[in-house]
């Protein structure tokens, strides 16, 4: 069956389940819920402290084929997930499903968790490294299902995704189980992933390397949550939870892309008084950032708020005065988690806060402009970040899909051509993000306005900006590369491509 | 016409991307480089990629310039030319430029024209002058072929030359700046100023740029995309000239209508080199893209 962005969709994948088809961006499902949690627990007032993984595993009650979870703030220099599951194996543990909010190439032991059969289900909203690329040879038993930021939230709050024990890396924590972020050897900033799996999980263990005095101020994670707390040596280096590129481009191409989108900003009529606005981190996104902060500060602009993963860049905005606050749901850096341990403007929040879309309003949705980026994008303005061009996984939505459907203006900014290949394809080789919440593309070469928005295209044009079709963006770029061939048809369903919704958008194709 | 090269962006020419990309950062100009910013061992290298670029890549409305090695002074030089100009440039960028250099590149580019049935001086030629010798003969230079379309002034080597250090300031290029700029006004040709260094210092390129513009430079030299934007803004009229060299050219109208061959306006006397002046000025602001009755003030 065909869904809303006409990809052939089984009824049904064997080690997934029945598929409901994605129906579009903005498509009612059925009354959203919020699950029952049942209160599994201990004592309440003994001590929470254990003195080892094993004990904490027996005292859960973990068994075989049980659902275990993680966050991923420590993002590359994560040792908790490996920590977890090497004792899982050592005891024997089997067929254990895997819940990371994202896996890095820090997690490659996790590899050899798949090849033992430890390991037999993994859900993520991004994923790279050698794990990514197990996956897609087709390693794991089960397809890996990729979830959105917001999505995440979204299914263990509804019961799609349920899970029997969370181990969360606890930077800074006390005797009972609250937990912060902020402090530690490992600080990494507010635990926004953390949240849903702390809430919904029927047991929560906080690992930690800075077991401090009671109470653990300020409470991210309250005790009520967590039932027991495991002192470790080290949850991981700290230097790796650095994301990606946090400095601005100094490449001549990108820097013109970030210009040309800083363009279409101001055309769009949205930098005004109040303004809102979200970037990622890479080089392209921040040098966009770097235009709007001139721009709003030539114009006196005061800004409500800039949100996502955030940066020391972001931070320095926030303490011009650009902006009134910073949501963050994840500190990219180390200047960001000290601001944020000293700023109470600097706002942590929940994923599900920020991103889900069944909720009663979530941060997403009070963006103006978003910058996105992309690995390919079709004509109908579909955005792939999930598989590279030779269909191995190299990402996964994050926020990618949550904020392109929230923003009044999403743009994805890329270079015309990457490594010999054109951006703009016939047809991506996944579908992360719909083509129906993309509003513009920004290349170094031209701009293209998603059809659906031919009052910006107007606006764009007035401006005196240099606006095309896709058609003739493709046509400028396979004019330098010549046209790729597609890739042969797949045939085994490696990973399950969900919407924010829990509809399946696309499904990747083992390599 | 004047001001048709505002900017001239050096850029490496064995650099396969920055081949690839050139032609979007808004230059009037590009100029592939050869010379000094390809090492030796790269030179044979680089000439044979930059060819096939010049053969692949359409670089739209931007000029496409070739700085190639020196033809008498180094052995890189005339096979760069005879690699080069068959895959059609713009115009061929000479350095250290002598006369002698001029007549031979000259001759050597009506053969390739014939041979690739080109127009026959449709290539043109830039002599770079950064020696003493270049400044002191720049007249015969700039008349030694009638393909050259402007100057570019060099102004590191040749305060090297002159033994002389070079500022932020630039207060010891003044005389050769001036002297670039009568030249080639004379000669009706572009005057080109030479590339302020320090890509990050942004107020000092501007200032650089405005103290070229005043004495006459009609370009500048750009190394880095990022100074393109600016020298741009430094080179396009202000609101004030535009707002002026308007009521001037209605002042002119109307005295026409009347008859008058004299008029004044704000009580001073107009007369034949202000209105020249006032239609340059209005002719470059329509180039900057303003509309008629458009106010940027």
């Amino acid at each position: 069956m065909l869904n809303a962005v006409r990809r052939e969709l089984p009824e049904y994948i064997e080690g997934y389940g029945q598929v409901k088809t994605f129906q579009g961006a903005n498509v009612e499902q059925d009354k959203p819920v919020r699950r029952q949690v049942v209160i599994d627990k201990d004592s309440v007032d003994g001590n929470k402290v254990l003195s080892s993984l094993q004990e904490a595993m027996a005292r859960c009650g973990l068994t075989d084929g049980m659902t275990i979870s993680f966050h991923h703030h420590l993002r590359n220099g994560d040792h908790v997930l490996n920590m977890v599951l090497e004792e899982a194996a050592r005891l024997g543990f089997k067929n254990l499903k895997i819940a990371a909010s994202s896996i890095f190439p820090v997690h490659a032991p996790l590899v050899r968790h798949m090849e033992n059969g430890v390991v037999t289900g993994l859900c993520t909203n991004y994923i790279s490294g050698p794990v990514a690329e197990a996956v897609t040879h087709g390693l794991l038993h089960t397809p890996l299902v990729m979830h959105t930021h917001g999505g995440r939230a979204r299914a263990i709050e509804a019961g799609d995704l349920s899970v029997d024990v969370a181990f969360l890396a606890a930077p800074s924590c006390d005797a009972c189980g609250n937990i912060n972020g902020v402090n530690g050897p490992a600080a990494c900033g507010f635990l926004g992933y953390a949240i849903a799996d702390a809430h919904y999980a029927r047991r929560v263990v906080a690992i930690t390397d800075n077991l401090v005095e009671y109470p653990n101020c300020p409470v991210e994670i309250s005790q009520e949550y967590v039932d027991y707390v495991v002192p470790v040596a080290s949850l991981g280096d700290v230097q790796g939870i650095i994301s990606g590129t946090t400095m601005i481009t100094r490449d001549p191409v990108g820097l013109r892309i970030a210009q040309f989108a800083a363009e279409v900003i101001a055309a769009s009529g949205l930098l005004k008084e109040n303004f809102s606005f979200q970037t990622g981190a890479g080089g392209i996104s921040l040098a966009v950032a770097a235009y709007v902060r001139e721009m709003m500060k030539k114009q006196k602009i005061t800004g409500s708020f800039a949100s996502g993963g955030i940066t020391g860049y972001l931070v320095e905005m926030l303490e011009e005065g650009l902006f009134r606050a910073v949501f963050d749901v994840q500190c990219f850096d180390l200047l960001a988690v000290e601001s944020q341990r000293r700023n109470r403007r600097h706002q942590g929040i929940s994923a599900s806060f920020y991103a889900n879309p069944h909720n009663k309003g979530a941060v997403v949705n009070n963006l103006d402009v978003m910058i996105l980026g992309a690995t390919e994008i079709d004509k109908d303005f579909n955005v792939n970040v999930t598989t590279d061009s030779n269909g191995v996984l190299i990402g996964g939505s994050g926020g990618h899909s949550d904020t392109a459907a929230g923003a009044k203006l999403s743009i994805v900014v890329t270079k015309l051509t990457k490594v010999r290949l054109p951006i703009i394809r016939d047809a991506v080789t996944t579908i992360t993000t719909p083509g129906e919440t993309v509003d513009a593309v920004v290349t170094e070469r031209g701009i293209a306005v998603n059809p659906r928005r031919g009052d910006l295209r107007q606006r764009l044009e007035q401006a005196g900006l240099l606006v095309m079709t896709i058609d003739e963006l493709q046509e400028i770029a396979q004019a330098m590369t010549g046209k790729p061939d597609s890739l042969p048809p797949g045939r085994d369903i490696v990973a399950v491509v969900e919407y924010r919704d829990g509809t399946v958008i696309d499904v990747v194709y083992k390599v | 016409m004047e001001g048709c090269r505002r900017s001239m962006l050096f850029m490496p020419g064995n650099n396969p991307g920055m081949l690839q990309s050139a032609g979007v950062f808004s230059a009037d100009s590009i100029i592939f480089d050869l010379e000094d910013g390809v090492s030796l061992q790269e030179k044979d290298s680089a000439r044979l990629l930059l060819r096939n670029a010049l053969q692949t890549f359409d670089y739209g409305g931007t000029e496409v310039v070739v700085r190639v090695n020196n033809l008498t002074g180094s052995p890189y030089g005339l096979a760069d030319v005879e690699v080069i100009a068959p895959a059609g440039v713009a115009a061929i960028m000479l350095p250290k430029a002598t006369e002698k250099e001029i007549i031979l590149l000259d001759k050597m580019l009506a053969e390739i024209e014939t041979k690739t049935e080109r127009t026959t001086g449709s290539t043109k030629i830039f002599p770079l002058i950064e020696t003493a010798y270049g400044l002191m003969h720049l007249k015969r230079i700039i008349s030694s072929s009638i393909r050259i379309a402007g100057v570019l002034l060099g102004a590191e080597d040749l305060t090297a030359d002159l033994g002389i250090k070079r500022t932020r300031d630039g207060e010891e290029i003044f005389m050769a700046r001036c002297q670039v700029a009568i030249a080639c006004r004379a000669a009706g040709i572009d005057a080109i100023d030479t590339p302020f260094a320090d890509v990050q210092d942004q107020e000092g390129l501007i200032k650089d740029t405005q103290k070229a513009k005043a004495l006459g430079l009609t370009g500048k030299a750009a190394i880095n995309p990022r100074q393109i934007g600016l020298i741009h803004e430094v080179f396009a009229p202000s609101p004030e000239e535009v707002l002026y060299a308007r009521e001037v050219i209605t002042a002119m109208q109307e005295a026409e209508k009347e008859g008058k061959g004299v008029f004044s306006l704000h009580n001073k006397m107009i007369d034949a080199p202000i209105i020249s002046r006032a239609q340059a000025v209005l002719a470059k602001a329509r180039q900057y893209g303003w509309k008629e009755g458009e106010n940027h003030a």
